[in-house]
């Protein structure tokens, strides 16, 4: 994030970025402002942390435009990590009929030079962040 | 097959006459066996392949469709055209194609065009398939966050999906693991390398999408 790039960021590599974005400040942006966001934190090297994630169309928005962004030697994607199988949709019937079915899912992405997955299941995202 | 998907395809046989052709498509990480499946289903039913196979990943960077693929099983038939698209990932680095003794300007010329696979894949998945071929290496962990964020993208769009345990020649195959990752779907076993239990993938593609 520009803002906090500003102020703290990583510029002497004594450290990492974390950038822990709440699921209010996301409500706000539209779908490609949501992407833009995230990919321009991952290109300054900071981990993103999503308190709601997104919904599976910009997720494969992300892929998609992650993929376009990728250039040799110096951006080759992204590691993104969420809980798998989290079905905890609030929705009724009526809401998956008109497809407002809700799941909010902490999620995790950095640079994939930079953010390596140990371990994941149901309950547990463990992952190691390295400064280059 | 969920709600919402039989309800559709109940609502779209109502107001069609005769059988539509679906477009299916064929989607997993990379070295599944996607256009080794893609490639046995095709010779089975029309004699032809319908792309180049690899142990090196992202060997297919291009969505290449077969048409009008007839499959008939215990009375059931259905047409199909088969779309083989590129095995999708969140990350490409060339140094992996440099692994596979690749020259760096070959290796980086192939990263670029997996990445551009990629997109296209993602994008027929959005617009253009009619159901969905989920294709898993049975030898390796499912529970990755490609296969959660795709599965859940295929889901949210409400399409038929069957999800094969590709590769149970191999030593270290475990179909329960991927049976347990996605319990919400039905999974069949198969070798498409080997030809193991095609039967059974003919009989659930014309029982599912048919």
């Amino acid at each position: 994030m520009s803002e906090a790039d500003d102020s703290t960021g990583d510029a002497d590599g004594s450290g990492v970025q974390l950038d822990m974005i709440s699921g209010e400040r996301m409500d706000q942006l539209a779908s490609m402002e949501k992407i833009r966001l995230i990919l321009d934190s991952v290109h300054d090297g900071n981990i993103v942390i999503l308190e709601e994630g997104l919904d599976p169309e910009e997720e494969s928005k992300l892929i998609e435009v992650t993929m376009t962004e990728i250039s040799p030697d110096e951006f080759t994607g992204i590691e993104i990590e969420t809980y798998p199988g989290s079905s905890k949709s609030s929705g009724g019937f009526f809401d998956r009929l008109m497809g407002r079915e809700t799941e909010t899912k902490l999620t995790v992405i950095g640079p994939a030079n930079r953010l390596e997955t140990l371990h994941k299941d149901e309950t547990l995202i463990s992952a190691l962040v390295t400064r280059t | 097959m969920g709600l919402f998907a039989g309800l559709r395809k109940s609502i779209s046989n109502l107001f069609s006459s005769g059988q539509q052709q679906q477009r299916i498509g064929i989607y997993g990480p990379p070295n599944a066996g996607k256009t080794t499946l893609a490639n046995r289903i095709a010779r089975d039913w029309t004699g032809d392949a319908v792309g180049p196979e690899s142990h090196i990943p992202h060997e297919t960077r291009r969505a290449r469709r077969k048409e009008d693929i007839e499959i008939e099983r215990n009375g059931k038939s259905v047409n199909i055209d088969i779309v083989d698209t590129p095995g999708v990932a969140t990350k490409v680095d060339y140094e992996e194609f440099i692994e596979h003794d690749m020259e760096k300007d070959d290796a980086v010329r192939r990263s670029r065009e997996a990445t551009e696979g990629v997109a296209e894949a993602m994008h027929w998945l959005r617009e253009d398939v009619d159901g969905v071929i989920y294709v898993l290496d049975s030898a390796e962990d499912p529970f990755t966050q490609v296969n959660t964020m795709l599965v859940g993208i295929i889901e949210s769009q409400d399409l038929p999906v069957l999800i094969f345990a590709n590769k149970i020649d191999l030593e270290d195959a475990s179909i329960q693991r991927i049976k347990n990752a996605f319990p919400q779907h039905e999974t069949v076993p198969l070798s498409a390398l080997e030809g193991e239990n095609m039967d059974e993938v003919y009989e659930k593609i014309a029982e599912y999408f048919g």
